[in-house]
This record gives C-alpha cells, sequence and structure tokens, in this order.
C-alpha cells in the first residue's frame, strides 16, 4: 500500500508538471501570435529586440529549456564583469550566505547556550531580541555600507543578521527546556558543568538548535537576492537584476528556477542533519 | 553513631503558598537507618515522600533540618549515592550501553575505554540486559528500561541506593521479577536502600523497616513498621507466613484511615501519657505476639502538634 501511494503521487506530480509546461508553451503561442504591428523602418532602427512591439516575448518552456542546457553544458565561462556563467554567480552568492550563516551560528549557538542556561540573562535580553528580529534585513543594509563602506562584506552582514535570531532563540528555548530529569541524572553522577553541557544539555538540544539553523538558511538564502540585487556585481540576485535589463527573461525564468533548487538543496542538507541528531523518547 | 549510617534529623521542607502563606509539606522528621538496612516508605501522593528522597540524593534542600551520611551532612548530589528515578530518567540519544557507561565514566574519570566498557557490561549483564546493549531506550520495553536504570545505578557501586517508585509504571508480571532481581542484588551487594512506594506487598516483599508517613500538607513520620519476616523470605511463600496478612493490614488500615486522622491519634497518644515523639516516632512489629509499641527512651517536649 505504502509504495502504490508513492507510486501514485509520482504519477500524479509528473502529470502536473506536464500540464503546467503545456499550458505554458499554449499560453505564450497565443501571447505571440497576437504581435502588435510596428512600422518596419522603427524595427529596423531600434534592433530586433524590440520588433514585437517594444515587448520581449514571453519564453515558451522550450526556449528557457534551451537556455538550462546552455547553462548546465557550460556554467562557469568568465567574459567580463557583466557576462558570467550562472554556476559562477551560484557560487558567489552562496559563499556569502555561508560565510554569513556560519558567522551567525558562531556566535548564535554559544550565545544562545548561555542565554537558555541563565533565566536572569535569558530575561534580560528578551527585550532586544525582540526588537531586532522582526527587523527586515535589508533595512540595515544602509547602515552596514555606511559603516563597513564594503558591498561585498555588506552584504554578507545582512545574511549574517537576517540568520542570527532564529538560531539564537532556538538554541535559547531548547537549552532552557532540557528535560530537568536528565539533568538531574547528571547532577547526581556529579558531571562537571562543561561535560554536562557537551553531554547532556547539547544532545538534548540539538534537534531544536538545528531546526533553527534550517530556518536561518531558509531566510538568508531569501535575503541574498534582494541584498544582491542592492549592491550589485556578482551573485545570483544581481544575475537577475542584471538580466531583466537586459529583458532576457529566459534567463531570469532560469535563475528562478535554480534559486529554488539551490534553496531546496540547502535545507535538505540541514534536514539530514536534523534527522542525526534527532532522538525518539 | 555507627549505627545511624543515614540520619535524617529534624527535616522540613516549606514552600511559599499563593495565598501569601507558606505551606508546609513535612516537618521535624527524624529517622535513622543502619548500614545494609532496606527501607520502604509508604505514604499518599502529596506527603512529601520525593522531597525526602530527592534531599537524599541531594538534588533538593530541606527548610531546616540536615541529613547526616555516614558522619558527613549532605551538601549537594554525590556519586556515593545513586538515584533510580520512577521514569527511568535514561538519556534517549545514547544506547543502553551508552548510558550504563555514562555513569561509570562519571565516576572513574581516569579509566580506560575498555575498563569503562567492562565495568558497564558487567551490570548490564547483572539486570539481564546482555544483547540489548546496542539498543536505544526508545526501543526497550518499560521494564527494560528500568533494568537500564537499575544497571546504570548500580554500576557506579553506590554505598546507598535510593529509589523512587522504581516500579510503579510495569505491569504486574514485569514488577515481580524486578522486584526478585533487586532483592537479590541488594543483599549481594548488601546495599543501604531507600525506596519510595505506593504498594503495600512490595513494601513489605522487599523492606526491613517501613516508613508511614501521615498525609500532606504538615506530614509527619507516624510509625515505622518493623517487618517480623524473616530476611530470606521467599516470593512464593512469604504471604503463608503467619505474620504476612497481620501486618499487611496494619500498613492497609494505616494507609485507609490512620493516616487522615494521625493528629488525633496524637492527642490520644499525648492523654495515654505516651506523648508522640517526632524524634523517635513509634516503631511497631505487628503479627508478633504483644505488639509492643515502644515508648520514648527519654521524655521529650512534643512540640506543638501540626
Amino acid at each position: 500500500m505504502i509504495r502504490s501511494v508513492a507510486f501514485r503521487s509520482t504519477i500524479l506530480s509528473i502529470a502536473l508538471f506536464a500540464l503546467f509546461v503545456i499550458a505554458w508553451h499554449l499560453g505564450v503561442q497565443q501571447g505571440a501570435s497576437g504581435g502588435a504591428a510596428v512600422d518596419p523602418e522603427y524595427a529596423r532602427l531600434v534592433g530586433a529586440a524590440a520588433a514585437t512591439g517594444g515587448q520581449t516575448p514571453m519564453p515558451g518552456p522550450l526556449d528557457v529549456a534551451a537556455t538550462i542546457w546552455r547553462h548546465f553544458t557550460d556554467p562557469f565561462y568568465v567574459r567580463g564583469t557583466n557576462d558570467m556563467g550562472i554556476g559562477i554567480q551560484l557560487a558567489y552568492s552562496l559563499a556569502r550566505v555561508l560565510t554569513g550563516f556560519l558567522t551567525a551560528a558562531a556566535i548564535a549557538i554559544p550565545l544562545g547556550f548561555l542565554i537558555g542556561m541563565s533565566p536572569v540573562v535569558y530575561r534580560a535580553l528578551d527585550p532586544f531580541i525582540q526588537i531586532l528580529k522582526p527587523i527586515s534585513p535589508l533595512a540595515w543594509m544602509p547602515l552596514a555600507l555606511y559603516t563597513i563602506r564594503d558591498s561585498a562584506i555588506s552584504s554578507i552582514f545582512v545574511i549574517f543578521i537576517c540568520s542570527i535570531w532564529p538560531m539564537l532563540i532556538n538554541t535559547a528555548f531548547g537549552v532552557a527546556s532540557v528535560r530537568k530529569e536528565w539533568l538531574n541524572v547528571a547532577r547526581t553522577l556529579e558531571v562537571g558543568h562543561l561535560r554536562r553541557a557537551f553531554t547532556v544539555i547539547l544532545p538534548a538540544a540539538a534537534p531544536t538548535i538545528l531546526t533553527g539553523m534550517r530556518i536561518s538558511i531558509g531566510i538568508a538564502w531569501l535575503v541574498i537576492v534582494a541584498a544582491e540585487m542592492l549592491v550589485g556585481g556578482t551573485g545570483i540576485g544581481y544575475f537577475v537584476w542584471n538580466e531583466w535589463n537586459n529583458l532576457s527573461i529566459t534567463n531570469i525564468v532560469t535563475a528562478i528556477l535554480l534559486i529554488g533548487i539551490v534553496g531546496m538543496i540547502l535545507d535538505q542538507i540541514l534536514a539530514r542533519f536534523t534527522k542525526l541528531v534527532t532522538y525518539p523518547e | 553513631m555507627s549505627e545511624k549510617y543515614i540520619s535524617i534529623e529534624g527535616i522540613a521542607r516549606r514552600f511559599p503558598s499563593p495565598d501569601g502563606g507558606v505551606t508546609t509539606i513535612f516537618e521535624d522528621l527524624w529517622f535513622a537507618m543502619k548500614r545494609g538496612e532496606f527501607v520502604c516508605v509508604i505514604g499518599h501522593s502529596g506527603c512529601g515522600k520525593t522531597t525526602v528522597l530527592n534531599i537524599l540524593a541531594g538534588l533538593d534542600e530541606p527548610s531546616t533540618g540536615v541529613v547526616v551520611v555516614d558522619g558527613k551532612a549532605i551538601e549537594g548530589p554525590s556519586l556515593d549515592r545513586a538515584v533510580i528515578f520512577q521514569s527511568h530518567a535514561l538519556l534517549p540519544w545514547k544506547t543502553v550501553m551508552g548510558n550504563v557507561a555514562y555513569a561509570v565514566r562519571s565516576k572513574w574519570l581516569k579509566w580506560s575505554q575498555a575498563e569503562v566498557a567492562a565495568q558497564a557490561q558487567k551490570f548490564i549483564d547483572l539486570v539481564h540486559l546482555t544483547g540489548a546493549e546496542a539498543k536505544k531506550p526508545a526501543m526497550l520495553s518499560g521494564g527494560m528500561k528500568q533494568r537500564v536504570g537499575i544497571a546504570r545505578a548500580l554500576a557506579i557501586e553506590p554505598k546507598i541506593m535510593l529509589m523512587d517508585e522504581p516500579f510503579s509504571a510495569l505491569d504486574a508480571l514485569t514488577r515481580g521479577s524486578l522486584q526478585d532481581e533487586v532483592r537479590t542484588i541488594c543483599a549481594m551487594t548488601s546495599q543501604t536502600v531507600f525506596m519510595i512506594t505506593h504498594d503495600v506487598d512490595e513494601a513489605i516483599y522487599l523492606a526491613d523497616k517501613i516508613v508511614l508517613m501521615t498525609n500532606g500538607p504538615g506530614a509527619r513520620i507516624a510509625e515505622i513498621v518493623e517487618n517480623p519476616l524473616p530476611k530470606a523470605r521467599q516470593r512464593r511463600d512469604v504471604h503463608k507466613h503467619p505474620a504476612y496478612y497481620p501486618l499487611r493490614n496494619h500498613i492497609i488500615d494505616f494507609l485507609v484511615s490512620r493516616s487522615k486522622s494521625f493528629a488525633a491519634e496524637i492527642e490520644a497518644l499525648r492523654g495515654a501519657g505516651r506523648p508522640y515523639d517526632p524524634r523517635h516516632p513509634p516503631v511497631a512489629r505487628p503479627g508478633i505476639p504483644e505488639p509492643t509499641i515502644a515508648a520514648p527512651v527519654e521524655p521529650f517536649r512534643v512540640s506543638a502538634a501540626g
């Protein structure tokens, strides 16, 4: 029965995807057939792209597939600052996200640990966290640019500031809600503070901490696109904005798809780690 | 003083109550245990049994009074006093071996990996869990989990075992076989055991002395019942001993009626010229001809009852 559910859901997924592609294909063809008549001389003057009435035609699934294939076969070319392979752009974005995220983890997890261990610190820091948490990370961008004076580091800072809160809050919560009986076991065994932190509290809180990390990386990947659109230069966000300026809708659609896939992979990696540290009770 | 291996001296536990006053869970408890003695505490929920055990474990502190173990007042938890928790409290991310070895490692920090594993294995075998070493607690039955808890407590070779209703969550058959094992192991290692239970038969089967506590708040030790059954009792014939039912009835009578009305009993004792002395609670030996209620050795003024 389980196998048949998996089988049927796969069939349904494929069917839905096929339906979507066909609808997309038909929809695009309909739009293209109604192309506005343009003065041929004007068309010659402004170039081929504008010949369809000043509007780039919406690409069909076949155009996008061709572009994806082109990017996949040659992802790492560099032909100048505004023409780099999509693999290179993704690598830039990933490097920023990972730098910001790992820096945030290196600070948030130990700090969250201390906050979770002490009810006094927990309460003292709570109002700050509550105020800082809902701030859109992009709102920090001007301040970052002004103080850091480096657009690349500023975008990393924005990733840092957006990924720190879920990890901080989850770590503190996970540490504060370690079952009392487990702590009592450690106490009756006269386990020292440091050993207790690593052998009882950390494993007990690990699933909650990993969940925080998973939320953080999701947010970081959402924010990097917008941050790179602002700072420019490199990265998948800049790529999307650049292709918008080029009016290359196929490239934009390709990039959107890739952003989704990379985001999913990041999420799945952390989901895998979460599964490793989760314990059944 | 060598008589008193554990000496509970006038402990009380008070909490601020929601209405601004003070709630006293129990007060002025005095009680001593000899080395190698098996003591069960019986009383209704809320009389502070678990708090007494936590104070003995060093996990909790009395509001007043002290507990002296082996000539030293308790200051926090110690590896000399192992606790078997009601909820077994195994670390769910560790295997059976991991849980027992964790305790062994905590006691002997300098031991090699092999020494720790050998000590843990010895006690896993002792509680008949050989073969389940690599299992996580979630894969074990309730009885097996509690066996791991027992192995973990025994593996650190404690001087005292503290058990908080260790078998209450188990079915009757499993409970019976675990009681047998605990009895055998404790006799073998001549452990000093302090155990809380709700089960009268369990107390009769296991204990040398049974401490009866009155209902809380303001709980007291009403009586210490000395078990008249022979030390080498067997499960198959323990209930045929002539003293078994008098003893059982005595404890059940206490639980059903006397535990509630003990304040009136204190008054009656005072009226009879044998005032209740919290330092020397009456000792009973039901089932033995002419059950003697030991009079206080020296006259003490009874503090205002209640």
